[in-house]
């Protein structure tokens, strides 16, 4: 039963990484292909790391494993925000037909 | 059978992030673009740990996670102020 889970987790966890790859490849600018990035990390990368925690059963290995997961659970908005962040500083343009520009409105 | 599968989708799907960090026009594409191909290379490392049941593959996946993370906020620290100091 716990094997059909973790086996399970990690299929979901490699089609993320497929899906967000092709995001990554087809979406037209920066901020969007953050999204795609977002969908790596957190739904691809994470989820196979639990479900490969969860078929090596209790022990140092798991903890070992689910400490990486917290850690990149944890880093991965903070890239993403400054990446973000950096990109608009710096003045890489938004896809054409985006509608709204937040930043730019509250930095007049 | 099972792990040909997820290592083979996690390769294509590190092939196809090497090919966005190519093509990628601007800089900031480049780094997002590694920063996947890095994540997916970790979770490659920690199943690959699990089949040969080797736990050094977990200490280099946890320590490329922390060079990765610090290696991505360096690049937009610098591309924001086009200066790594301060």
């Amino acid at each position: 039963m716990i094997e059909i889970a973790g086996m399970a987790l990690l299929a979901i966890g490699a089609a993320c990484s497929l899906i967000g790859s092709i995001g990554l490849l087809r979406f037209p600018d920066v901020y969007t292909r953050l999204h795609a990035n977002t969908v790596i990390v957190v739904g691809g990368a994470i989820t196979s790391i639990i479900g490969t925690s969860v078929l090596g059963g209790l022990g140092s290995f798991t903890l070992k494993a689910l400490l990486i997961a917290l850690f990149m659970f944890i880093t991965a908005p903070v890239t993403s925000h400054a990446i973000a962040r950096a990109a608009h500083r710096s003045g890489v343009r938004l896809w054409e037909k985006s509608v709204v520009d937040k930043l730019k409105e509250a930095e007049g | 059978m099972m792990e040909i599968v997820v290592l083979g989708a996690m390769l294509l799907a590190g092939a196809m992030c090497a090919a966005r960090a190519v093509i990628g026009p601007t800089a900031p594409d480049r780094v997002v673009a590694i920063d996947a191909l890095v994540a997916i290379s970790i979770s490659a490392m920690v199943f690959l740990g699990f089949y040969y049941n080797a736990q050094i593959y977990l200490d280099v996946a946890l320590v490329y996670a922390m060079l990765s993370f610090i290696g991505s906020i360096a690049v937009a620290k610098y591309l924001e102020r086009e200066d790594v100091g301060a």
